[in-house]
């Protein structure tokens, strides 16, 4: 595998950065939503552009400073780097284009600094994405910690500071005393921390000292939601819909999925998992959250949060897939943080929509509003079927590899456990729907005329919609970049 | 300026000590005088910390005779790679935090200002007379200058502040009795007071009581000087009385010094292999350390006033570099002189940020930063980066000293003293962001309009500090992340050589 060197990573990572001066110097509102656009693109056709050499097999790599013995801040562009990066990088544009419906329609304060944040919040997505080792990967999860903190305690009122409050704890409490000393430990007993397609972690024999550090690294990346680090994404909730969408859906918890995948193939490599069996293990981790949230889920009446305790699922699927260590399995996995977070993104978007058009938040309320907002609850729909894993939507992509990964790996608990979750999962969303548009004359809450939300709100969650039809049947750019991945990770290539 | 380059080392103390001397002067002629006065021999002496320090680097040790008398008997300044660069942090420091409180000097002490500026010169150069010197006696007068004019400086401000300075003055007068007794032992046994003579005389005393005697009362003066808990208790009166001004130069640099000279001793005088070897004082050391983090950052949770909670911060921070140093390994003590360095830029960055608020709003009690973010935003920016500096988040400089002794700590197997940092980060991440609730948060808007729509807290008026104040506090803040990002170059061209190799 050939590696270069090359700048363009690290612009990737800066471009959001670097517009973060002119948001807050715009004068005009408009001009300001100028730079997040700009920048939104920028880093798109960037990221874009460097698909094809990712795909014929070398790494992009760039390192900013030596700051510890053998220890850079370095950028290393791979395969499954770039498919997080394209699904984070695509869906800022959209989700640019929903906060301005949704922040103006609600004349939210504040404004110049929720996009300042956002932006910031991208930067140190990406920077995770292609994070080439683990210093920097936990540099830039502490950052987009800290650049969340404002966004999802917007509101500034009671309930943003104390869930701001449980925020901070879980995750920086997590990264504070689980990661970092376990990146320590891993440190001093290896000599680096660089991520290799098979794992660093070879030379270490004591299996009670992997034990530990996985479990730590696991639990630590509390932004993965795996029970129980879980409870601060529902509280999250409080934040304005198009952060709960783009953070909350995509970029921060897929970052938490991103980073324990991470851990599992680059920091330890498949072959020692599979030595120790800790695959297992991590298996019924995932399993018992995939479960147990998925039941939750049912019991919440607002819609959020309901949507809150489904990503908390999905990104145990993530966890899962990977920790089958089967071909079908980790590419299924992979997939997923693509799929789950088109179908997601429209459902955040769908809920904030309603929210706009209506001040409703809870489901209790949203009978028969399929008739006043039908292309909402459309796309709703189609959201719903991604997520549950049913044609003709993507998420039935990776759930079909997920499935079969459960089967070449043996693991038939699993497909239990995922065919389960998928009648949950049914349960939970399709219910809403339904009573959108099917109830009886006199339960409709809303009188028979059709009042949508702004076009700025609208179009994103079409073109979300559209996009999770479209990924099932052209799924090929993600995966033919997860197959690459798993192709490195597991030793073809 | 070329035929001068070899007299840096004396220029350090001397351009300081003349600068004193006139600004004191000025202070009768022309009062506006004062400040340029005090600016001018601070820059100056910073340029040539600066140069001294570029030369270090290829010339490993320069070494200075004091008025040409030979090394023994005259008094020897020597400079290395370690205090070349703790000098340039300790006149980077005094310039800004002097630049920064230009203002609050001028309003606070209108008819001392001659007065004011010389007591802050003379101390800057008490502390840098400490580092630079290769003489055990010299350093306790230096270190006595830097006293005398650390109490008037904290006892000149207002309300309580004449008696935190006072009780300052008898627990440091005890702290640097000690230490003198320590050399006088010193003296007693080998009849010289050089560093380098003492040390290579000191192999014949080991197994003396003396010379243990010796060690443990310099250690002990030092402790008292530099607050290492349960000796701290004068600090946090001291710290939290005196004047903005004051304790932008004090808080930074008064401990660090301290912990530089504790390193400087057991370097240079007492050798590596007496202190760490034969002392087995390391074990006890590093949990006194362990203590001092761990109740640091308790009676910091315990305040309901930022200054007087950052002093306990400090308290804390001392025992990061304590523990770091006396772990004995190189990743700790490369920990903690990176600490020193670190710590210094942070304190200094905190304190001014916590001034900048003091004389915007006129209190440091919680309840007067609602609403800081909007009234002063970028203050509060810079109070953030700070903030994160000192929880260790990357990029900034704290996390990577954090580093460094949290890995002396695996390799040394200590992990009282890992949990130790590892929870000091925690509580420091509650303390920060309290104030940054407060600020943030409060005061809550008054109910909501129409459905749950947010119109946020209600507006205020921006206040933000002058504009000197703000550029340094900028400065020093933007200096926490170049810090950090250059920590590697740091560590390998400048720590990594000045450490003795057996190590």
């Amino acid at each position: 595998m050939n590696t270069i060197l090359s700048l363009k990573p690290l612009l990737a990572v800066l471009t959001s950065l670097l517009a973060v001066p002119g948001i807050i110097l715009s004068r005009s509102p408009n001009v300001r939503e100028g730079w997040t656009f700009a920048a939104a693109l920028a880093k798109f056709g960037i990221v874009v552009s460097m698909i094809p050499m990712v795909l014929s097999g070398v790494r992009l790599e760039y390192t900013l400073a030596e700051v510890l013995p053998g220890l850079g801040i370095t950028f290393r562009v791979d395969a499954f780097g770039m498919l997080f990066a394209v699904v984070a990088s695509s869906l800022w544009i959209v989700t640019s284009a929903y906060s301005i419906g949704y922040m103006r329609g609600l004349q939210e304060h504040s404004q110049t600094r929720y996009f300042c944040f956002f932006a910031l919040a991208l930067s140190a997505t990406l920077g995770v994405a292609f994070a080439g080792n683990l210093f920097t990967l936990y540099l830039f999860y502490e950052a987009l910690s800290f650049a969340t903190y404002p966004l999802v305690t917007h509101h500034q009122d009671r309930e943003a500071r104390s869930s701001g409050r449980k925020y901070l704890f879980y995750i920086l409490g997590g990264s504070i005393a689980f990661v970092l000393p376990a990146m320590l430990v891993a440190y001093h007993l290896t000599g680096t921390l660089d991520f290799t397609p098979r794992g660093f972690m070879g030379g270490i024999e004591s299996k009670s000292t992997l034990l530990v550090l996985l479990l730590l690294f696991v639990f630590g990346f509390a932004k993965a939601g795996i029970m129980p680090m879980h409870s601060w994404l529902p509280a999250a909730m409080v934040a304005p819909t198009p952060v709960s969408a783009l953070l909350h859906a995509v970029a921060v918890v897929k970052v938490g999925a991103f980073c324990v995948v991470r851990i599992i193939t680059g920091v330890f490599g498949t072959d020692l998992l599979a030595a120790f069996h800790f695959d297992t293990l991590i298996c019924v981790i995932a399993s018992v959250t995939i479960l147990t949230s998925s039941l939750i889920a049912l019991t919440q009446d607002e819609l959020k949060r309901r949507l809150a305790f489904s990503t908390i699922g999905q990104l145990s699927y993530i966890v899962l897939g990977v920790a089958l260590l089967s071909q079908a399995g980790m590419t299924g996995g992979m997939l997923h943080i693509a799929m789950h977070a088109f179908g997601k993104i429209t459902l955040f978007f769908c809920a904030g929509a309603i929210f706009v058009a209506t001040g409703i938040k809870h489901i209790s309320g949203m009978v028969g509003i399929g008739r006043r907002m039908p292309v909402t609850m459309g796309a709703f729909f189609l959201g719903s079927l991604s997520v549950i894993g049913l044609p003709p939507a993507g998420g039935f992509i990776s759930k079909w590899h997920l499935v079969l990964g459960t089967v070449q790996a043996h693991q038939y608990a699993m497909l239990v456990v995922l065919l389960a979750s998928s009648l949950l999962n049914a349960a939970y969303f399709l219910p809403i729907v339904y009573r959108a548009f099917f109830c009886a004359p006199g339960e409709a809450m809303f009188e028979n005329r059709i009042a949508e939300a702004p076009v700025w709100c609208l179009a994103p969650l079409v073109v979300t919609a559209v996009g999770s039809v479209v990924l099932f049947f052209y799924p090929q750019p993600f995966l033919r970049l997860a197959a690459l991945a798993v192709q490195t990770m597991t030793g073809g290539g | 300026m070329e035929n001068l380059s070899p007299h840096f080392p004396a220029l350090i103390i001397i351009v300081p000590l003349i600068a004193a001397l006139l600004t004191s002067a000025a202070g009768w002629l022309n009062r506006r005088l004062c400040f340029h006065f005090a600016a001018l021999g601070l820059f100056t002496s910073l340029l040539v910390s600066t140069g001294l320090l570029a030369s270090v680097l290829d010339k490993d040790v320069i070494l200075y005779r004091l008025g040409g008398w030979p090394a023994p008997w005259g008094i020897l300044y020597r400079i290395d790679r370690l205090n070349g660069l703790v000098l340039v942090v300790i006149f980077f420091i005094a310039f800004l935090n002097l630049i920064a409180n230009k203002r609050t000097v001028e309003e606070s002490f209108p008819e001392q200002l001659g007065g004011f500026y010389a007591l802050y010169v003379l101390f800057v150069t008490g502390l840098s007379g400490m580092v630079a010197t290769g003489d055990a006696f010299n350093l306790y007068v230096l270190l006595e200058i830097s006293s005398l004019t650390g109490y008037a400086l904290i006892g000149i401000g207002h309300e309580r502040a004449p008696l935190a300075g006072l009780n300052y003055l008898f627990m440091g007068t005890i702290g640097a009795s000690l230490y003198l007794l320590g050399i006088g032992f010193l003296y007693l046994m080998t009849g010289s007071l050089n560093m380098t003579d003492i040390a290579s005389l000191l192999p014949g005393f080991y197994g003396s009581p003396v010379m243990v005697l010796a060690f443990l009362l310099c250690m002990t003066g030092l402790f008292i000087k530099m607050a290492l808990f349960p000796l701290h208790a004068w600090l946090p009166n001291a710290y939290s009385f005196s004047p903005s001004a004051s304790i932008g130069v004090i808080a930074p640099l008064t401990t660090k010094v301290m912990i530089y000279v504790m390193i400087r001793m057991t370097f240079d005088v007492f050798t590596p292999d007496f202190s760490f070897k034969m002392m087995h004082l390391g074990e006890v050391m590093v949990w006194l350390a362990v203590a001092a983090i761990i109740m640091g950052s308790l009676f910091a949770l315990a305040q309901t006033r930022l200054k007087r909670m950052l002093t306990y911060v400090i308290i804390a921070e001392v025992g990061y570099m304590v523990g770091g140093f006396w772990l004995g390994n190189r990743m700790a003590v490369t920990g903690a002189v990176l600490h020193i360095l670190n710590d210094a830029v942070m304190t200094l960055c905190i304190f001014l940020a916590a001034g900048a608020v003091v004389y915007q709003i006129c209190g440091d009690d919680f309840e007067d930063l609602k609403g800081l973010f909007r009234k002063m935003p970028i203050s509060m920016a810079a109070f953030t980066v700070a903030a994160l500096s000192l929880i260790g988040v990357p990029p900034t400089c704290g996390f990577f000293s954090k580093w460094y002794l949290i890995s002396g700590g695996i390799a040394a197997g200590h992990y009282g003293f890992v949990v130790a940092l590892l929870f000091s980060s925690l509580v420091n991440a509650v303390l920060f962001f309290r104030i940054i609730e407060i600020g943030y948060f409060e005061p809550f808007s008054e109910g909501e309009g129409g459905h749950g729509v947010h119109h946020g807290p209600p507006a205020m008026e921006i206040r933000e500090a002058p504009a000197g104040m703000l550029a340094c506090l900028l400065l020093a803040a933007v200096s926490l992340i170049v810090l950090g990002i250059y920590t590697g170059d740091i560590v390998t061209r400048i720590i990594d050589l000045a450490i003795p190799p057996a190590i």
